[in-house]
């Protein structure tokens, strides 16, 4: 017989399966109760191109992901030539660091804005769903703070920029406030035929365009503070004409010391947001083994590309197995931007030469005459 | 540092700075053009109802500004805006940063100028004059605009507190209701006529910076005030709808705007305070506090 305790223990099972997913985009709203018995964790951003330890397959149930991001307006050099931005950032980075959850996650940012800064400031998020992705719930004067959740619906790499209003919108931006949130599908990535893959590493190149005015004599100019930069750089913001196109915020930014490392054998996770222009990155030398040029982890990757294309306002994402060792250039590859305007990393392989897949079957010589 | 804070240890650097600032004050004086005294209307002690400016919040939802009754001690305000031709002036004596206005031989307002061009032109004008001149208050400005003074021109209110999109989709259509044809081209001073203090163009084209600050406030259930939260980095214009904007901006659509078109163009007009030396010590003060607070912005951002 069914007894009404019965009914209501059903009941009661029923609300914890819907507890236990709340990661479905078409199930019924959670409640807040809900949310708040869900697992806490506090994650601790990195400055990239790394990223804060994560799984890749989560091991858990849905849980809220806590995160605190403070803004910083301050100069930052951009070049060797010693240019000056006047730089807005995301925790003091250019780009912003990058978070990572998985999907059905909750995220629960904290944005402060400290009264030392000069400006109101917000966050807009692709991945998020309303609000202008939060940005009409997020707008903080100096001096304040704001605390976001959202749900982690769609799997994938996202931009989430600083969106305030009118002009103000591009220019926080081209300024630096950009960055990257990835979602990772629960049970990880997968190839096109849905097998599982993985990364033993993974790096995060934010790429910016900045745009710096220049004096009579075609010298950089700097400025004292944001608002005495402002007008001269709207105007060459309105000219679409960069003067640096760079990667994690400054030229040569990831070379030399601060080249990324990989072994042969090893696969790299490469993710590449822009948040404002289109790019085209190419490793030199490698591939993608699998690509997902939208960033998009529901969609399947592509394979085998030489370059992929990042649309201007999206982040995506490749997969590599380094086979050979050596310096790799990862560029975009219009190679004017990589090589005037700054828009190249470096790779440092270690490892073991595969004479099969590359071999100089003869030294540079002198022209044989017959 | 809390905004207060460098409020405070500024003031107490101005405090002990003043004396030798008043010394220099003849010293300071420059030569060439000067603007003619501009016409000035005395704006008689009232009593007004003042929406406070700034947005507010009701237990963390978007609330409508509160309405005050408010006194207003009789002042001095210029008859029109600051014209073109006057700012020029500033211009040329290298006080100003040339604005961004279209030039014009008629005799139009200066427009195309920021919170912190204005307070450049009035630190020459008064330096000049030996006057204590400075921009109004928004109360000031409300006072003087008496029925031309708009304030926010829709309610802030949240509609729904489970649901904001409520309010955002209300406004959106309220604004979409109003929405004119851009009319950007300043016009001749006087073209929009005086109102019934006799204070002219008012409401035209050309939004006027006022020196009261933007201010977030949370009011608690029984519209207490919770908190303020100053940010001095904007200001309140005030036109035919109010609007906050950052102090280094010169066009009005860079948006800030609570609501509504944004401003055409951003204009000033001047108050005189009585002549004496207390209020001549004021500039100074105020002179010298701008460079107290420059140095300490530029310290915090190295």
């Amino acid at each position: 017989m069914f007894t009404r305790r019965q009914a209501l223990l059903g009941a009661a099972a029923a609300g914890v399966m819907v507890a236990a997913l709340p990661s479905m985009a078409s199930a019924a709203p959670v409640s807040e109760a809900e949310i708040a018995a869900l697992p806490r964790q506090k994650v601790t951003l990195v400055a990239p191109p790394f990223v804060h330890a994560h799984e890749q397959v989560a091991t858990t149930g849905p849980k809220v992901v806590e995160f605190v991001m403070t803004i910083e307006e301050k100069p930052i050099v951009i070049d060797d030539e010693g240019t000056v931005l006047q730089g807005m950032t995301f925790d003091g980075s250019i780009p912003g660091p990058m978070m990572v959850v998985h999907e059905g996650d909750y995220v629960e940012l904290t944005l402060v804005n400290p009264a030392s800064n000069s400006m109101p400031h917000n966050i807009d998020f692709h991945a998020a769903t309303g609000a202008l992705g939060g940005g009409a719930l997020t707008l903080i004067n100096p001096g304040e703070q704001v605390k976001l959740r959202f749900k982690a619906t769609r799997s994938g790499t996202f931009v989430y920029h600083c969106a305030p209003e009118g002009p103000m919108i591009p220019w926080h931006v081209v300024s630096g406030m950009a960055g990257t949130i990835m979602v990772l599908p629960r049970e990880g990535l997968k190839n096109e035929k849905g097998e599982p893959v993985g990364y033993d590493k993974v790096y995060y190149i934010g790429e910016n365009e900045f745009y710096i005015p220049r004096d009579e004599d075609g010298n950089f100019k700097s400025y004292e503070s944001h608002g005495d930069s402002y007008a001269d750089t709207l105007e060459v913001m309105k000219s679409l004409t960069p003067t640096h196109v760079v990667f994690n915020g400054a030229k040569g930014a990831l070379t030399g010391e601060n080249a990324m490392t990989a072994k042969v054998g090893e696969t790299v996770l490469i993710v590449h947001s822009q948040a404002n222009r289109d790019t085209r990155p190419h490793l030199i030398g490698g591939h993608g083994d699998y690509v997902w040029e939208e960033g998009k982890f529901a969609n399947p990757p592509a394979k085998d590309l030489e370059t992929w294309f990042i649309r201007g306002g999206s982040a995506g994402a490749a997969l590599y197995t380094f086979l050979q060792p050596g310096v790799y250039a990862y560029v975009n590859h219009n190679l004017i931007e990589a090589v005037e305007l700054g828009a190249t990393a470096h790779f440092l392989v270690e490892g073991e030469w595969n004479d099969d897949l590359m071999k100089q079957v003869e030294a540079p010589g002198p022209i044989p005459v017959n | 540092m809390h905004p207060h804070l460098i409020g405070l240890v500024a003031g107490a650097a101005a405090m002990i700075a003043v004396p030798a600032a008043i010394v220099g004050l003849s010293d300071n004086q420059r030569s060439g053009s000067l603007p003619a005294g501009p016409r000035k209307i005395e704006i008689a002690e009232s009593l007004i109802n003042y929406p406070l400016p700034g947005e507010f919040l009701a237990r963390g939802q978007p609330a409508a500004a509160p309405i005050e009754k408010r006194a207003v001690p009789a002042f001095r305000i210029t008859k029109q805006q600051v014209s073109l031709a006057d700012y020029n002036l500033c211009v040329a004596a290298g006080a100003c940063d040339a604005a961004d206005a279209t030039p014009s031989g008629e005799d139009v307002p200066v427009t195309g100028v920021s919170f912190l061009d204005a307070q450049a032109y009035i630190r020459w004008y008064s330096r000049a004059t030996g006057e204590a001149w400075r921009l109004p208050t928004a109360l000031e400005a409300a006072a003087a605009a008496a029925e031309r003074f708009a304030s926010d021109s829709f309610s802030a209110a949240a509609d729904d507190p489970a649901n904001p999109a409520v309010r955002w989709l209300r406004r959106y259509r309220e604004e979409a209701s109003v929405k004119r044809p851009a009319d950007p081209k300043p016009k001749q001073r006087g073209h929009y006529g005086r109102n019934s203090l006799g204070v002219e163009d008012f409401g035209g084209n050309v939004w006027e910076w006022t020196s009261t600050c933007y201010t977030r406030t949370a009011l608690g259930a029984d519209g207490v005030v919770e908190s303020i939260t100053d940010n001095c980095g904007a200001h309140v214009l005030e036109g035919r709808h109010r609007a906050y904007i950052s102090n280094f901006v010169r066009d009005g659509k860079s948006g800030g705007c609570a609501v509504g078109t944004p401003p055409e163009n951003l204009g000033f007009r001047l108050v005189l305070d009585s002549d004496s030396m207390i209020a001549r010590a004021r500039i100074r003060l105020l002179d010298v506090l701008q460079f107290v607070i420059g140095n300490a912005a530029r310290r915090n951002l190295s």
